[in-house]
């Protein structure tokens, strides 16, 4: 029997169709894998499932979901728990504070009545440690772990957390199903290995288990079904003994991609390098770079993708020094300083941030001193001498910024309106024109068609192309969109674990990129 | 930990300068701690709920201050009007808490800052209540609080009725016996509460809000209720520290109560997010240890009794910036730093 259906989930947040018609069930006591890219659902559909506020507060979800049998539409966490569905999270969701015990019964902690609760009530019973304490014991030597009971879990190692979290959840003693969100994501192999037997042994106490991963090898040894969703769509659903890990690995990337590449031969790529990286490390939380190298040709576009938390956004971040950062950066036989953004805009290097109305725009401020700014500042263009004075040029800017509106079509009622106001694509455009005002000689460009939609995508995609062609601009361009880095990329650098995991050039299959994004190496890829 | 040993040490050297007889000085010790001890245990509750330190606590000062000025407009003394004014207060300082409550809810990681400008805000309310409606909306029978011209009470309001009604219930000397007993018997009962349900749930709210939450704690409603219990001490505390003093600065009485009970409490080595009854005994002690020897010290040393005012006034604030600076220090080590990836 299915011990969980959910039938045709459709959700939509604002106009953006996040998941379409997504149809799951799981049986009982089944290990049921589920694979997809950044972006595809995943956890759209978990917070679905399990009740979360932000699913209500965007207007609810279409479709229905049955779980045991009985119709199920948790509207709060709490309620999904009373069900018997836990989760463990990808982050942590232990206190570091409390003990391994007091992590455990968190707010299910066990209590005795004493004098003054009598007069006010349940809440002021005296908590009953020692009864707590045998609870977490149960629950642990479930796992087989014979860790003390009452250590403080700052401190321990990371394997120990993912344990804890889940004797916490089998402590709930209703628990039917089990959701992992990434849970050997941070674990050892050695400590994975461990993880895996120990929800092996869950399924065998009939525990129904839903496993997402992006370590297609785990989801293959462990799963006995698998779905894939891609884009907001179930692409499959097999049994795992039915589909190889390539196979997987393509269906999750796969997209029919309209090819608008150009041949080879009319690049323009040397086999000089612009760009030399070596063991590079950036301290940008949740993207970290973690000893990194790297070598760009001079007049090529390069590609980086990966999976969200690997660190490909830290490498721009760090090659502006945005973020601590160490390690050597040589452009054109130089060393450039680090952690001096102001010596990188003079080294001819531009940068556009994914973080475009944050740290790219001005937003209050007119189209045409979001054009000119950065090269005012730094190569003290658009300025007129009186006396003294340095004053800014209006005139200069003005004519510099209609001619840059007409060259990139940025649609707008004219040079003063603000930033703001103007669509995703022509912001993105108003970045564009700023950075090359700065004549780079090497452009970053971080996500440049997040949150612009699909007729803009292409035309910001077509004026890096055009960029590169005509100035001989090197470009590198990170995305999470490895569909558009195979469209106007020369090479494409999967960034797995803050390195390089392999290049790959643009038509290579899906399979290759699945596999380098899911961290195996390149030649298991190529072979 | 290096905080209280620096007051012991400069306490003791101040001490010894001072000349003064070390019986005269425990007395007003005591005194002093029966005094204070409560109001430093106000702090406590919202510092183990992650709210950090609740200057709002004045506004239970001014509860406080409420009530008493009820009991002597209808000229109730002695013990029955020391009862009578905790009664009364209590309902008053849990409205105020929950209002407090509710607006540092809206405040989140801001709560002290907040709590501070809460307490000056309330004041020029409580300003207008008392100087402006009081005599003229507000009936008030007892003519002799009023100023002269019939509107606004005086500046000082006299509590001779309650004065010492419950340090010397239990008559021993000088020594306010009572006050002590039930000053222990609020820090137990403390101590209890944070080992019952409710109080687990405020250290889970106090260490990670976003884990309380998905865990289904009630984090708002938590939060509120560490204020209201903290605002209630603060009044009771407020009055029994009044009681003891036997005058009541109208308009001033509650002002520094905030600060110099956070500084108490800093200076027994509590941080932001770190405090416990050993910390606020510790600190009560050092910090008038310091309040009784400074200006006598100044005196002594510099012929100025001036410069050992104004060295209070330096370490009551300094304490605080001090203890502020140190809680960013030590967030700011706990990130991964560059030479950890």
């Amino acid at each position: 029997m299915d011990l969980l259906q959910m039938k045709n989930i459709t959700k939509l947040y604002t106009e953006n169709r996040v998941l379409n018609q997504v149809s799951l069930s799981i049986k009982e006591g089944e290990i049921h894998g589920l694979v997809g890219e950044n972006g595809a659902g995943k956890s759209t559909l978990m917070n679905i499932l399990f009740g979360m506020p932000v699913i209500h507060s965007t207007g609810g979800f279409e479709g229905e979901m049955l779980f045991n049998g009985r119709s199920f539409l948790p509207k709060s966490p709490e309620e999904a728990m009373n069900l018997g569905i836990g989760m463990v999270h990808q982050e942590f969701m232990l206190i570091p504070g409390f003990t391994i015990t007091e992590n455990i019964k968190l707010n299910r902690e066990k209590t005795k009545p004493t004098f003054v609760s009598k007069i006010f009530g349940e809440r002021l019973e005296k908590l009953d440690l020692n009864a707590m304490a045998k609870d977490a014991r149960k629950s642990l030597d479930k796992l087989n772990m014979s860790i003390d009971e009452y250590l403080p879990v700052a401190g321990l190692p990371v394997g120990y957390m993912q344990f804890i979290e889940i004797a916490r959840e089998i402590d709930k003693s209703k628990l039917k199903l089990l959701i992992l969100d990434e849970p050997t994501a941070v674990l050892a192999e050695t400590e994975a290995a461990q993880f895996l037997d120990i929800i092996n042994k869950l399924s065998e106490m009939g525990i129904s288990i839903l496993f997402i991963s992006h370590r297609l090898d785990e989801i293959k040894k462990i799963t006995d079904s698998i779905t894939i969703l891609r884009d907001g769509e179930v692409v499959k659903t097999i049994e795992t003994s039915e589909i190889s890990i390539a196979d997987m690995a393509g269906l999750m990337v796969g997209r029919n991609i309209e090819m608008i590449r150009k041949k080879k031969n009319e690049r323009n790529a040397g086999d000089e390098y612009i760009l030399e990286i070596k063991d590079f490390k950036v301290n940008m939380p949740g993207e970290r770079v973690k000893g990194l190298d790297l070598k760009v040709r001079k007049g090529e576009i390069l590609g980086l993708g990966g999976l969200a938390g690997q660190g490909k956004i830290g490498i721009a971040n760090g090659i502006m020094g945005l973020y601590e950062t160490s390690g050597t950066i040589i452009k054109n036989g130089n060393k450039l300083p680090l952690n001096n953004p102001r010596e990188i805009l003079h080294s001819s290097i531009a940068f556009l941030s994914e973080d475009r109305r944050g740290v790219g725009l001005l937003l209050d401020d007119s189209i045409e001193f979001n054009i000119g700014f950065s090269s005012l500042e730094v190569q003290n263009k658009f300025l007129k001498k009186i006396g003294p004075l340095n004053l800014i040029d209006e005139k200069k800017i003005r004519e510099y910024a209609l001619k840059m509106i007409e060259e990139l079509d940025i649609r707008c009622t004219g040079p003063k309106q603000h930033t703001r106001y103007l669509s995703g694509g022509n912001q993105q455009k108003v970045c564009i024109a700023r950075a090359l005002t700065l004549e780079p000689d090497l452009l970053l460009i971080s996500e440049p068609t997040r949150g612009i939609d699909i007729g803009a995508k292409k035309l910001v995609l077509d004026t890096l192309v055009k960029l590169n062609k005509k100035l001989n601009m090197t470009v590198i361009i990170t995305s999470s969109e490895l569909g558009e880095l195979r469209q106007v990329s020369d090479r494409i650098a999967i960034i797995y674990n803050g390195k390089v995991g392999g290049i790959l050039p643009p038509d290579a299959s899906d399979e290759q990129f699945g596999l380098l994004m899911a961290g195996e190496s390149l030649d298991k890829v190529v072979n | 930990m290096i905080v209280p040993i620096i007051f012991l040490i400069l306490g003791v050297v101040g001490f010894l300068f001072t000349g003064l007889p070390l019986k005269f000085l425990m007395d007003e010790m005591v005194i002093r701690l029966a005094r204070n001890l409560v109001l430093v245990l106000s702090l406590i509750i919202p510092v183990i709920t992650g709210m950090g330190l609740n200057f709002g606590i004045v506004l239970g000062a001014m509860a406080g201050q409420i009530a008493l000025i009820i009991i002597t407009n209808y000229s109730i003394g002695g013990g029955l009007g020391f009862l009578l004014s905790i009664i009364i207060s209590t309902p008053i300082a849990i409205l105020f808490g929950f209002l407090v409550g509710r607006v540092l809810n809206k405040a989140k990681g801001k709560e002290m800052i907040t709590s501070m400008i809460l307490g000056f805000f309330a004041n020029g309310v409580y300003q207008l209540i008392f100087l402006v409606f009081a005599g003229s909306i507000i009936p008030i029978k007892n003519k002799s609080l009023l100023l002269s011209s019939g509107v606004g009470l005086k500046n000082t309001v006299d509590l001779a009725g309650i004065t010492y009604s419950l340090d010397r219930l239990i008559p021993f000397g000088k020594y306010p016996i009572a006050t002590l007993l039930v000053t222990l018997l609020l820090y137990l009962s403390v101590n209890y509460f944070l080992k019952t349900k409710l109080g687990q749930n405020m250290r889970a709210v106090g260490q990670d809000m976003h884990i309380a939450e998905v865990s289904g704690i009630n984090v708002d409603k938590t939060r509120i209720t560490a204020i209201i219990i903290s605002t209630v001490l603060a009044a009771w505390g407020q009055i029994i520290f009044l009681q003891n003093i036997g005058t009541m600065n109208t308009y001033g009485s509650h002002e520094q109560v905030g600060l110099f009970a956070v500084a108490s409490l800093l200076v027994g080595g509590a941080t932001v997010d770190k405090a416990s009854w050993k910390e606020a005994l510790i600190g009560t002690f050092l910090f008038h240890f310091l309040f009784i020897v400074s200006p006598l010290a100044g005196q002594n040393l510099m012929n100025n009794a001036q410069i050992g005012e104004y060295f209070r006034v330096f370490v009551a604030y300094g304490v605080i910036g001090l203890a502020l600076l140190l809680h960013a220090w030590e967030k700011d080590k706990s990130k991964t730093s560059l030479s950890d990836i």
